[in-house]
């Protein structure tokens, strides 16, 4: 089993520095995760740590294909908002 | 005439005026208290000296990605050429092409001192890529001064290794030393490996800032203290703030205004959050400045500019350019200190005229001004060197001075569209002049080289008196010598009970 980054993904390089299977490498339009070496942490951290430090919502995906951290859950912004204010600037 | 520029000496400060304490002063005086061997590290860094940053460069290089926290006012997916502000690049480089591009800047812009690194994201979150860029520099281009900023949080595990490398100003940027403020400010932190949330993580952010803060100041390294201002969220608060991180001794406070727009796609921004006031900044660093130094001339750069401060020579620069140029950095290192030791002659010169312009013996302004007469907020168009210097229609930004019977003093800068571009695509020249006019308000007069004539007549109808007739001339000088003539005019007589401070409210 193992986690998955998608094209949502801003290369910051913070998950590739917490990865203890040095499993996530830069790819050609965002980092990638080794379904090979990817652990999900286990026996190393309580928590998996790339999805932990990641600051994009979405980016990382759970084995079960579910993202690790979902919309509004890092920035606070309740994403019925953010898609308010998005049409707003669309509109203009 | 004498020049008066408050917070100099001790009759700037017992000539009172529009502020509340000695410490209030702009450019180099703010520094005026400090030790020699301070003020020897600073004279030359633009964004520690007010006097420094007309004639200093800086440029950020963006080898720090990742960042540790989060803050309300950022958002890490922000990344865009046209915008200036922190936490912005366009390019992000490795160590290795972070040095070939100092060296190719520091060749070219000779005026440049100081290369820091300021992410975009955490520097220190970045130890690795960080500190390598540094080694490599300190051996390599041994003439540059070396400085970070941070938000503080893997700091207290850095300062060994930055005291190494012999960085010797650090900027930590503190918003609050309240968990439950911060909790407003920062909805997570990434700590022992683990993302932890809300009030426990703000407690514990506060607490590594300030145990970093009072560690670098153990050993020698000078702190500069950044803090956002967020109306409703830690306006009040700051001015403990300040009050802490003098005590513990930071040597210079930069309180700078929240940036907030929806379309940046931040908390703050799409949430409603309102930027402070210019005024609001203005008074919240004038109740700060009794118990700290204050700096008021930041402006707020990407994590990739270049050039002096409120320019950004970025795009000459780019990867594909510098692979192109071939720099023989042993020589350049020969002309930038020819070019150094230029600049700091001048800036003797005018600190000997200074020096002698406030003996007793020197025509005073008192006498000419009695404490009666308010004060007036004049813009200054300016191209660096101290100089008004400027086409009106070609800044960028004005520089707010503000004049009073008590001398001559900085208080910040106004950003403006640049309404004139030198040619016909001059786009929509009417709504960018009357922005300029929008951005000026509360200036009564605005000092350049020259002017056009149209602009000319929508200032005046806006009240504010264009002034061309003090090109080239040393800005606090023209200042003083406009305020005079306001004064000889009658005009400060006409409404006596119109206050700066109503007229900013206008």
């Amino acid at each position: 089993m193992a986690l998955r980054i998608v094209d949502s993904c801003v290369n910051c390089w913070a998950c590739v520095d917490v990865c203890p299977s040095e499993a996530i490498s830069p790819g050609a339009t965002h980092f990638r995760i080794s379904a090979h070496k990817c652990t999900e942490c286990d026996g190393d951290y309580a928590e998996q740590q790339c999805a932990s430090i990641c600051p994009i919502e979405g980016a990382i995906l759970l084995a079960d294909g579910s993202p690790a951290n979902p919309a509004g859950s890092l920035t606070g912004i309740p994403p019925e908002r953010l898609a308010e204010a998005m049409r707003a600037i669309q509109a203009r | 005439m004498e020049l008066n520029v408050l917070g100099q000496d001790e009759a700037g400060h017992a000539a009172g005026g529009g502020c509340s304490a000695g410490s209030c002063g702009s450019s180099d005086d703010q520094l005026a208290h400090l030790p020699e061997h301070i003020r020897e590290k600073v004279h030359n860094h633009p964004c520690y000296s007010e006097e420094a940053h007309h004639y200093f460069a800086r440029m950020h290089v963006a080898v720090a990605p990742a960042c540790n926290i989060q803050c309300h006012y950022c958002n890490r997916k922000y990344d865009c050429a046209n915008e200036s502000r922190p936490g912005v690049v366009s390019e992000l480089l490795d160590p290795l092409q972070a040095v070939k591009k100092v060296k190719a800047v520091a060749a070219t812009i000779p005026q440049m001192t100081v290369l820091g690194i300021a992410g975009p994201g955490d520097p220190l979150a970045n130890p690795q890529r960080t500190f390598e860029t540094f080694r490599m520099l300190s051996e390599q281009a041994p003439d540059i001064k070396l400085c970070v900023s941070t938000n503080g949080l893997a700091l207290p595990d850095c300062v060994d290794e930055l005291a190494r490398h012999n960085i010797d100003h650090v900027t930590i940027t503190i918003n609050c030393v309240d968990p439950d403020i911060g909790a407003e400010i920062y909805p997570w932190i990434y700590w022992n490996n683990k993302r932890v949330r809300g009030r426990k993580a703000a407690k514990i952010l506060i607490e590594r800032q300030q145990k970093g803060l009072e560690m670098l100041v153990e050993r020698g390294i000078l702190v500069k203290v950044n803090s956002v201002l967020i109306p409703g969220v830690n306006d009040q608060h700051l001015k403990e703030v300040s009050r802490i991180v003098k005590a513990k001794g930071a040597f210079l406070h930069n309180v700078m205004p929240l940036i907030a727009e929806a379309e940046h796609g931040t908390f703050y921004g799409v949430m409603g959050q309102r930027s402070p006031e210019p005024e609001e900044l203005q008074d919240l660093q004038d109740a700060c400045a009794g118990d700290m130094n204050m700096m008021r001339h930041c402006r707020q750069c990407r994590a990739d500019a270049v050039g002096l401060l409120g320019e950004d020579r970025g795009d000459e620069f780019t990867l594909d350019r510098i692979e192109t140029m071939d720099i023989d950095y042993e020589a350049a290192m020969v002309k930038r200190a020819a070019i150094h030791a230029a600049i700091k002659e001048e800036l003797d010169e005018r600190a000997a005229k200074k020096a002698r312009l406030a003996t007793p013996a020197g025509p005073r302004l008192v006498g000419v001004a009695d404490k009666h007469h308010r004060p007036v907020l004049m813009a200054v168009a300016t191209s660096g060197g101290g100089l008004v210097n400027q086409h009106f229609g070609h800044a960028r930004e004005f520089l707010v001075y503000e004049a009073s019977p008590a001398g001559v003093r900085f208080i910040g800068h106004r950003k403006v569209e640049q309404y004139c571009v030198g040619n016909d695509s001059c786009g929509d020249k009417e709504s960018a002049l009357s922005g300029s006019i929008l951005a000026l308000r509360g200036c009564e007069a605005v000092l350049c080289s020259k002017i056009g004539f149209e602009p000319w007549g929508e200032l005046e109808a806006a009240g504010i008196q264009p002034n061309g007739e003090h090109a080239m001339e040393p800005i606090e000088e023209a200042v003083l010598a406009v305020y005079q003539e306001m004064i000889a005019g009658g005009r400060l007589d006409a409404s006596p009970e119109r206050t700066a401070e109503q007229c900013l409210m206008a």
